[in-house]
């Protein structure tokens, strides 16, 4: 086990026993002018030298640069330095490279330590006295704290091959269809009856009016077919338990207890579980529900599939579409723009077009957002097959005998008109599902203020999310069209090969870990962790971590009342050894 | 000592995600403050033990600061929380042994508010000036 293989040991530090006194080497960077134009570096160097330990204190141009780190990688083996401090900038900078130039000097890479004396100094402080004052007393903490420091190593844990991948929608089946192309066991798991998703409601899709039914049904057998791939109808994730390189998820039948539930071994997640359709009847004014004239695009779907427009049983003389229903609506709480309903609309509105030549069709809209690929063109094309777009924001829907009123606003004319229409149809937006709350503290995903899943940053880990080795892919992150979706997927598949692909993944070494001797079991730790790290072993009694889970922010440290449970890096001695220093 | 030559001494334990990186912005921004504070990188603000802040107080600081991420944005979910409510336990203890509570703030900054980071070290710091040195090291050297 992990835990065991760290040595559980303070640094041993007694005075006057030179042989085990730490060697440490101090390095104060001018960063150009940056650092050395407010603070007198040679000041530094000399205090430097008088604090206990350090052997070798000397200043440079530029630390990061080859020769700065020369100089700590030839003092680390020539001095046999087994500590470093560099004092320049912010160690969010260059901990990793000092780090690195440490470990070629045979310096453990965590037996380091960075003082801040640019962004902290140099930079905020004009007064050459007193920021050169300061950077002494922040070199002298460091000082202090790497007198202290333990070595620690990198440390990896072994991946168990293999996906989960939660829902049955094009993204997760394309996502499952990667992952098992590549080798790896992919288990999807479907709450409805039948693969396919949202997408196999649909009948031609936009820009090239591509038949669904000519592509859905052979990706639906591909997934069904393939060796590799474990399709679970019917079936949701109970519950959730490990971390990145080895999650363990159950799957239970709908309505089924635990118990009889399949525990999956994986090494990533990848969740595709979609969106709800925005229900129109939040939106009263439109007659959704009441009239029959009254219709959603996902309905026209269908009658468009089945050719039949007719209502009460008469062909439309004049069909409206009206975009943008529950979306862009800050009355709803759906800020956002849908994505799709632009599109879905100009598609429909062709299609209504080439059934029933002789119907009027308009389209009372907001804006016309007709981006990505073939977008634009395929908004001209329904524009000239007659359709008629009409800027308008459409304020009710009222019957009058068989047909029904639209009273819109014409935002150009900016007067009010009312138009007939046989056939309303309300382009009707995505919003995040009903059980997105559950998926969510099933998997501890954070959620955008519009309440899909977060991605971890929007423009470079737009798969990614704050739980390592769980990964989004379609509309469950934002509202998306088809090839978004499969895009996203496929990006969220070849994320999630990542750990499956290299057999193991990094987890942090300044991890918590607890004293057997001190620890009385009290188990305050394991109430206070956000992440399951420490748990009570019942054959000793006593708390004890697991390092993978562990992230290293030190709460049970705080809470444990015999200090039993430590963080290694910042152990209360360490800390203690600094305030002592800045407080001094 | 007259509130002139008097400068306070102010240890902040700073969360390693949100204070410290906003500190590290008010560097980046070059936005001056005083050079009262020093600061002690930590990877979250829930794990700034009581003890810390007492220590830092009886070494010498007349002010401690503790810096966090806003509510609802820790790193690690509920650090800041945490901190929260530590610090008012630990104000209360103050109060009780009739030390003073005031000495240490508590505040959250996030990584983009260098702005807020500068303009707390100053004022804590015209604060810590007014009030005069802290009486706690005295009264405890033994």
């Amino acid at each position: 086990m992990i835990e065991s293989a760290m040595p559980n040991r303070q640094p041993a530090i007694e005075e006057g026993d030179m042989g085990s006194r730490p060697r440490i080497g101090v390095y104060i960077c001018h960063c150009g002018a940056n650092i050395a134009s407010t603070v007198d570096v040679e000041a530094v160097v000399e205090f430097a030298k008088t604090l206990p330990g350090v052997v070798v204190a000397r200043h440079y141009t530029y630390m990061c640069s080859e020769p700065g780190q020369a100089l700590i990688k030839e003092d680390g083996a020539k001095l046999s330095l087994d500590r470093v401090v560099v004092a320049s900038c912010s160690p969010r900078m260059h901990e990793p490279t000092f780090r690195a130039a440490s470990q070629e000097g045979g310096v453990n890479p965590y037996q380091f330590e960075m003082a801040n004396i640019r962004e902290q100094c140099s930079w905020v402080h004009h007064d050459p006295d007193e920021a050169t004052a300061k950077a002494k007393i922040l070199v002298a903490a460091a000082v202090a704290k790497a007198y202290r420091l333990e070595p620690l190593e990198d440390r990896e844990v072994g991946v168990t091959p293999g996906a989960v991948v939660i829902g049955g929608g094009v993204a997760g089946m394309v996502a499952a269809l990667d992952v098992a192309d590549a080798g790896f066991p992919a288990y999807i798991v479907e709450k409805s009856d039948r693969l396919g998703g949202r997408v196999a409601d649909l009948n031609r899709t936009f820009p090239d009016l591509e038949p669904v039914a000519e592509w859905l049904p052979g990706l639906v057998e591909r997934i069904q077919s393939h060796p590799n791939i474990t399709v679970f109808l019917n079936a949701q994730v109970a519950q959730v338990e490990g971390y990145v390189g080895n999650f363990e998820v159950t799957v239970v039948e709908n309505g089924g207890g635990e118990e009889q539930g399949s525990k999956l071994q994986v090494g990533a997640i990848i969740v595709a579980t979609g969106y709800k359709v925005f229900d129109p009847q939040r939106k009263p004014e439109f007659g959704y529900g009441v009239y029959p004239q009254v219709i959603t695009t996902l309905e026209m779907e269908r009658r468009l599939a089945e050719g039949d427009l007719s209502v009460n049983g008469k062909t439309p003389e004049h069909v409206v579409f009206i975009k943008c229903v529950g979306s862009r609506d800050k009355q709803l709480g759906n800020p956002y723009c849908s994505r799709v309903c632009c599109m879905i609309s100009a598609k429909q509105a062709q299609l209504v077009r080439q059934a029933l030549p002789d119907a009027r069709v308009t389209v009372f809209y907001m804006d016309v957002r007709a981006f990505g690929k073939r977008g634009e063109e395929f908004y001209d094309e329904a524009r000239r097959a007659g359709v008629r777009y009409r800027r308008g924001n459409v304020s009710e829907v009222y019957r009058r005998g068989d047909r029904v009123v639209v009273r819109v606003e014409d935002t150009f004319l900016q007067r009010t008109l009312e138009v007939e229409a046989d056939l309303v149809v309300l382009a009707v937006g995505m919003e995040a599902r009903d059980d997105a709350d559950e998926v969510a503290a099933l998997l501890k995903l954070p959620r955008s203020a519009d309440g899909f899943f977060l991605e971890a940053h929007p423009k470079l880990r737009p798969v990614d999310t704050a739980m390592d080795g769980v990964f989004l892919a379609g509309c469950c992150q934002a509202p998306k069209d088809i090839p978004d979706t499969v895009a996203q997927a496929r990006a969220a598949a070849a994320s999630a090969l990542i750990p499956l692909l290299r057999g193991t993944v990094p987890v942090i070494s300044e991890t918590a870990e607890v004293d057997p001797e001190l620890c009385a079991g009290c188990g305050m730790c394991v109430e206070v962790c956000p992440f399951g790290a420490p748990a009570l072993d019942p054959l000793w009694g006593v708390s004890r971590v697991n390092a993978v889970l562990c992230k290293g922010c030190g709460a049970c440290a705080v809470t444990c009342p015999s200090k039993a449970i430590q963080v290694r890096h910042f152990r209360p001695d360490q800390i203690l050894a600094q305030v002592d220093v800045l407080a001094g | 000592m007259s509130d002139t030559d008097f400068e306070p001494k102010i240890v902040a334990f700073l969360c390693n995600w949100c204070t410290y990186t906003g500190a590290d912005l008010a560097g980046t921004s070059r936005i001056q403050y005083p050079p009262n504070v020093r600061i002690i990188r930590l990877m979250c603000s829930g794990s700034v033990d009581p003890t810390y802040v007492l220590k830092a107080l009886l070494d010498g600081a007349d002010g401690v600061l503790i810096g966090g991420c806003h509510p609802g944005d820790c790193h690690y979910q509920s650090g800041n929380y945490k901190a929260r409510r530590r610090v008012i336990a630990l104000k209360e203890i103050l109060k009780q042994a009739g030390m003073e509570e005031d000495r240490v703030w508590l505040r959250w900054i996030s990584a983009s508010e260098g702005q807020r980071f500068a303009e707390t070290v100053a004022k804590m710091t015209e604060f810590l000036k007014e009030k005069g040195p802290s009486p706690m090291r005295q009264k405890w050297a033994v």
